[in-house]
């Protein structure tokens, strides 16, 4: 063998081999550190882009709505449902023990104040992103009058919130805020 | 490796410089396969040849397919109506996918029968594993780009699985579509990865190959190989074997392509994608119905989709769960009956996997569940302990196992 020279060298010498393992140690992890650095970028690249980012508030106005009605609006790509509320739906709603839902929040924390009649959601049911039902007249709403998802059967309440079903929450209120009594502003 | 002469001057030359011939004459030729081997075995090769039908199909349709949202729906129209022969390249591709499963789960239930995976091809049944799982995300991803009702709510649905993750969910969600939902971003993407992992498949495919050419194929008896007498050369006996069984393969592949074209398809996905519309009844693909069952029968999300991916991900650690020293079902009398029941529960899922998720769908879908884990993970552990087999021949040619007896290679 034309290493045995070599070899002789780096068995009897530990000095040497500890040196050497360290050299390789941070060889390694440099490049370990330099290769995750690269990847990121390509990572990064794929999640929502500037000008994606840059669509995500609408404003809308409430003037055409009648009581009871409901509309759908686009934002951000998704259904937001305008509800404007009867006083029973609303009463509906109050009405049940918040320690009973399964994802507990009160009504009042999903409207804006002295606003009760306007629910704003983001219609895109929580279990795996289907549209729920209940925003045209004739649509199923679901046990609880609210709304109602054909795609594994979640049943959301008048204001919005899962009672029954597969789905974990409840429908989320997007940020939006009055502009004036007929025009909010979502996102 | 015995190198062969080879006459032809061109073939000598190449090959002292890239032996392909060499090795083509190696793993062809003397490649020892064993001599009973039925028709089950047809199905690797023929997935094979699948996977060339599908990517020259797929480079073709990339000629004419536009990957926008506004575009992407028409442009699969025109290659159905305008592009010379569009209509037969779709067609063969859209169906090809339901064939390739159709072809590669017969394939798997084959192994599953014959006990295929267990040692020394514990790694070739892994590989061909990740093959699987390469081809469901190919199949998905593919069936997003004519952006129909069912591309976009079945992308939607289950892009959504990942939320179901404590925590990172979200942004692993948003990260997958690029956006908000599932949007031009996403479909891009979906194109881009959905030409390339057929490519990945093919390179997995290789490392299959070359892992089954290590210990060679198993065969009916699940025996190994114990002489000169208990094999045939792959070429020519199982060339002609594979081809003929080629030949119906594609009259039914053919007569499908031709007479009922949109079989296995669904109708909402000819209506353009509406980000706004969910269909009443989504509906995955047929090959995904059992796991879709099995996603649905557990009432909590995360653990729905955590069940899915165990469906498959057990299936990894099968050659260790299955203790029995015996490899095929013929031996194994117990085993034989629990396979049979097996399949019919699969078939089972796949079919409530189908139905809406009403009772009494919910309940039977909730039992297929639990028997599907409890056949890997409590059946095949105690079968191997306490199930007595029957005995196993002494060879695949019969007789001793020492000698090559001449009247067993006269009858050849």
């Amino acid at each position: 063998m034309p290493d045995t020279a070599y070899e002789t060298n780096d068995s009897h010498d530990d000095f040497d081999k500890g040196r050497r393992d360290f050299l390789y140690m941070a060889t390694g992890a440099m490049g370990a550190i330099g290769a995750a650095a690269a990847v990121w970028p390509f990572i990064d690249s794929m999640n929502p882009a500037a000008d994606t980012l840059a669509l995500s508030s609408i404003e809308v106005s409430l003037a055409p709505i009648e009581e009871g009605q409901s509309v759908t609006f686009k934002w951000r790509g998704k259904p937001v449902f305008v509800r404007r509320r009867t006083a029973a739906e609303i009463a509906e709603a109050r009405a049940v023990p918040v320690g009973d839902l399964i994802d507990p929040e009160s009504d009042d924390d999903r409207v804006k104040d002295g606003k009760d009649e306007w629910l704003v959601l983001v219609g895109v049911c929580t279990h795996l992103g289907c549209i729920p039902l209940g925003q045209k007249a004739g649509d199923v709403k679901g046990e609880y009058g609210g709304w109602f998802c054909p795609c594994h059967g979640s049943h959301y309440d008048t204001s919005g919130r899962i009672r029954k079903g597969p789905a974990p929450l409840n429908l989320p209120v997007p940020p939006y805020e009055f502009l004036t009594d007929t025009q909010i502003k979502i996102g | 490796m015995s190198n062969p002469e080879f006459s032809n001057p061109i073939v000598k030359w190449v090959d002292y410089r890239l032996p392909i011939f060499s090795m083509m004459h190696h793993e062809l030729h003397e490649y020892p396969t064993p001599k009973n081997l039925n028709y089950f075995w047809n199905f690797g090769s023929l997935a094979g040849i699948v996977l060339g039908i599908m990517i020259v199909s797929g480079i073709v349709l990339a000629m004419n397919y536009t990957a926008h949202i506004d575009y992407a729906f028409d442009s699969v129209e025109r290659i159905m109506r305008d592009v010379n022969f569009g209509w037969l390249i779709r067609y063969i591709h859209m169906n090809g996918a339901s064939f390739f499963f159709i072809v590669v789960y017969i394939h798997m239930f084959r192994g599953l029968y014959y006990g295929s995976y267990k040692a020394p091809r514990e790694i070739l049944w892994i590989l061909g594993v990740v093959i699987m799982l390469l081809m469901m995300a190919t199949a998905f991803m593919g069936y997003v780009l004519p952006w129909g009702q069912m591309s976009f709510w079945g992308a939607t649905v289950i892009t959504n699985l990942f939320s179901a993750l404590p925590i990172i969910g979200e942004y692993i969600v948003t990260w997958l579509w690029g956006g908000f939902g599932v949007d031009n971003a996403t479909l891009n993407r979906f194109f881009s990865l959905h030409y390339l992992l057929p490519f990945a498949i093919a390179g997995v495919v290789i490392l299959h190959l070359a892992a089954l050419h290590q210990h060679g194929s198993n065969n009916p008896l699940g025996i190994d190989i114990k002489k000169k007498g208990d094999t045939i050369p792959f070429h020519p006996y199982y060339t002609i074997k594979d081809l003929f069984g080629l030949g119906v393969f594609l009259t039914i592949f053919v007569a499908v392509i031709a007479y009922a074209p949109n079989y296995m398809g669904h109708p909402d996905n000819y209506i353009p994608a509406n980000p706004l519309v969910t269909p009443s009844h989504i509906v995955p693909e047929w090959y995904f119905l059992p796991f879709y069952a099995i996603l649905r029968a557990v009432p909590d999300k995360l653990f729905g989709v955590l069940a899915m991916f165990a469906a498959i991900a057990v299936l990894f650690v099968l050659p260790w769960l299955d203790r029995s020293p015996i490899r095929s079902a013929k031996f194994r009398p117990v085993y034989f009956i629990f396979f049979w029941v097996f399949l019919a529960d699969c078939i089972l899922l796949g079919y409530c996997g189908a139905m809406p998720a009403e009772q009494p769908w919910v309940l039977i879908s909730q039992l297929a569940t639990a028997y599907y884990f409890a056949h890997f993970l409590i059946i095949l552990p105690v079968l191997g302990l306490y199930e007595r087999p029957v005995d196993l021949p002494l060879s695949i040619s019969g007789g001793s196992p020492d000698e090559d007896a001449p009247a067993a290679q006269a009858a050849e």
